[in-house]
């Protein structure tokens, strides 16, 4: 199971086992999408799986996630998506009115981010084998100009730029599978982020150097795969860090890091210092955006970690996840 | 937040930072130790090393619960998990620790019922509703958990609830400090009391330590202002050779403890004539088994198990760290044989443990090296 969650266990099986066979021993530097040509033609595509329980939760269901979570990722690299292809994995016995308000769910989502879906499959498999259904979306889409996201490309000095507050839907999933007495207002933040990427790019779009969406494993694995592939520090403020008191209060109560819990509707970019804070005055003016924020800077030791100060002289390492976030008892 | 913002106020832990590098006399190497692991965490967390001057140096404690117990305890209650019928529950903490055969999550995965609960009430509510299995609950903790099992047990007894059992993994306080102080390869100036341990049992227990031994204790909170606050009462002491209980954790820690749970406990629990801690051996009079007028929910009665003693590799250094004789990167298998995904020791998986704090939020601050996870 910790193989899914996104962080150490998952970067093993991905890279060390998946990688290197698919890629018929030419592998790319592994981004939220690949970039191809094709005849002259610039494309990105890229693919996903969703598989979330329960299927519906505050602020979103599993059909939103998986439009969502597509587009985002192929924003993340620097395209915009223009069509998507969907499979469903059913299990028997589900009702169909389940099934029909998801489908109505990823029109609706499909809608608000401007994709068409223009095809899928549907495979049902026996009672007890798919969690009532597991979604797998592709999208296809086009480089959006003037952005380049490269981890290479990062230097000392550049920011890091958060779109928005952290934790609000792994907290939200949490909550809402019921194990826990717990009652919190919080609600998942699913969206499409390629506006504000493309409000970025707008404003910024020649320092951007690297973008990712801090999904399973949060922001503390995300920014520690990109300390990785450029292999330089990224130091974080903690006290800047954008975090609402609802998830906050959750977090603190059962002992989660909030930089560890998954978001589906933020973005995480690192910007070239000279226009780093123009591209976050465009975001804060964007309605959507108003929630970003600086939260750190690359620097060049200790190489390959990330860091967070904590704003009273002290700082720590922060690790990628293993396995997933267990809450904390005494 | 409340009771949480107040605590993390920079300016005022900036303040509080100055008076500790004031008052510590620069002549002095002051050795304080932390004991509940939680402690620990905080410390890391915070990054307070980074705000304490040099010549106060933190040694960790054995204050954690899950890895004070030897792998043959793991082993006895993943036994018992074996039986088809039983639930194996516990909370989310012990879920990594690793038993020679693999931990509770690696047994899950291979098809034995495993369950994360939040509280053994939890674990009963699970029995109640599963009444053709039969649910165990992996009790561990020191006195701060102690009683919530002991309240379970009364409403199971109570209510009449037979298909659910406790396998009592509690252990005492007061016996680790004083195998610490016993220790000969051990010098400790003062100690930084447990914090949640003492909402229980108040502050009367440690008395011995400051009378007998001649050590300061000072009960903190976690915060970071309260162990800042805790060090600098601890130095006065020291600075004017007093040595006495104090508790700074007011807010929280009630000095007479809490008799309602210490009631509960005594009804339920008696103290094992001694119990075997890695890397301390057997010390007596530290752990707690349920009374006979429990026997039905206790689960080391209802189950065989092969109660063998385990133990560690020999390479592992658990019990040396957990004495504070040694730090978690002076053991010769951390970061290397040793991680958070591959543990030889609770230390490095159990959110209480020293070699699990320090390797995720300290050793690759400086660049000191250690092998690629």
């Amino acid at each position: 199971m910790a193989h899914g969650a996104g962080g150490k266990a998952s970067r093993r099986l991905i890279e060390g086992l998946l990688v290197p066979i698919l890629s018929a021993g030419t592998p790319g530097p592994l981004g939220d999408a690949a970039h191809l040509q094709l005849n002259g033609t610039r494309l990105a595509i890229t693919t996903d799986s969703f598989v979330v329980k329960p299927l519906r939760f505050p602020g979103g269901s599993i059909g939103e996630l998986a439009i969502n979570g597509t587009v985002n990722d192929l924003a993340v690299s620097g395209a915009r998506a223009e069509a998507l292809v969907a499979t469903y994995v059913l299990e028997a016995g589900l009702s169909t009115a389940v099934l029909e308000t998801e489908a109505r769910a990823m029109a609706a989502a499909a809608q608000r981010a401007g994709v068409a879906i223009v095809g899928g499959d549907t495979k049902v498999v026996e009672h007890g084998k798919a969690d009532q259904m597991y979604i797998s979306t592709s999208g296809i889409g086009r480089p959006i100009a003037g952005v380049t996201v490269d981890p290479s490309s990062v230097r000392p000095g550049d920011k890091v730029l958060i779109s928005g507050p952290i934790g609000d839907h792994g907290v939200t999933i949490l909550l809402a599978r019921g194990e826990l007495e717990l009652d919190a207002e919080v609600c998942s933040d699913t969206r499409s982020v390629l506006p504000l990427v493309e409000v970025l790019a707008r404003a910024a779009g020649p320092g951007i150097r690297w973008m990712r969406d801090p999904t399973r494993g949060g922001v503390a694995t995300a920014l520690n795969e990109l300390a990785r592939d450029c292999g330089l520090a990224v130091y974080l403020r903690e006290e800047d860090i954008p975090i609402r008191d609802a998830v906050r209060g959750a977090c603190e109560l059962l002992g989660l890091d909030p930089l560890h819990i998954a978001n589906e509707g933020q973005f995480l970019a690192v910007i070239a210092p000279e226009l780093a804070d123009t591209g976050l005055e465009a975001l804060r003016q964007t309605p959507g955006g108003q929630g970003a924020r600086l939260l750190g800077e690359i620097r060049a030791e200790p190489a390959a970690t990330l860091i967070a100060a904590t704003g009273f002289g002290g700082s720590r390492v922060v690790d990628m996840l293993v396995g997933d976030p267990l809450p904390r008892i005494c | 937040m409340q009771f949480v913002d107040e605590y993390r106020d920079a300016k005022v832990i900036t303040r509080t930072a100055e008076e500790i590098r004031r008052l510590a006399d620069p002549h002095r190497h002051y050795r304080l130790m932390e004991v509940c692991g939680g402690h620990t965490h905080a410390i890391y967390r915070f990054g307070l090393k980074d705000v304490l001057p040099p010549n106060i140096e933190l040694v960790h404690g054995p204050g954690c619960p899950v890895c004070v117990l030897p792998m043959g305890r793991i082993d006895d209650g993943l036994t018992m998990a074996e039986n088809p019928e039983v639930i194996f529950t516990a909370f989310g903490d012990m879920m990594r620790v690793p038993g020679t055969k693999g931990s509770p999550l690696e047994y899950k995965a291979r098809g034995t019922d495993v369950r994360i609960v939040y509280s053994p009430a939890d674990a009963l509510k699970l029995a109640q509703k599963n009444p053709d299995r039969h649910v165990m609950f992996f009790a561990i903790g020191f006195e701060t958990t102690a009683p919530s099992t002991a309240l379970t047990l009364k409403a199971a007894k109570a209510m009449g609830v037979r298909n659910f059992s406790v396998f009592s993994n509690h252990v005492t306080i007061i016996p680790a400090i004083r195998a610490i102080l016993d220790s000969p390869d051990m010098r400790i100036d003062a100690f930084i009391g447990p914090g949640h341990v003492s909402t229980v049992i108040g502050c009367r227990p440690y008395e011995w330590i400051a009378r007998n031994e001649g050590k300061p204790i000072v009960v903190s909170g976690f915060e970071p202002l309260d162990l800042l606050q805790s060090i600098l009462m601890l130095l006065r002491q020291l600075g004017q050779g007093e040595a006495k209980v104090e508790n700074q954790y007011q807010r929280v820690v009630p000095w007479e403890g809490n008799r309602a749970a210490l009631r509960a406990m005594a009804e339920v629990f008696e103290l094992r004539p001694y119990f075997e801690w890695r890397g301390m051996g057997f010390i007596s009079q530290s752990a707690l088994r349920l009374r006979e007028s429990y026997a039905e929910w206790d689960a080391e009665r209802r189950f065989s198990i092969p109660g063998v003693r385990v133990t560690d590799p020999k390479a592992a250094q658990c019990g040396e760290v957990l004495k504070g004789v040694l730090k978690p990167v002076q053991c010769k298998l951390f970061g290397k044989e040793c991680t958070p995904e591959r543990p030889v020791g609770a230390l490095m998986v159990s959110s209480e443990g020293s070699c699990a704090a320090y390797y995720n939020y300290e050793h690759r601050k400086s660049g000191v090296g250690v092998g690629a996870a």
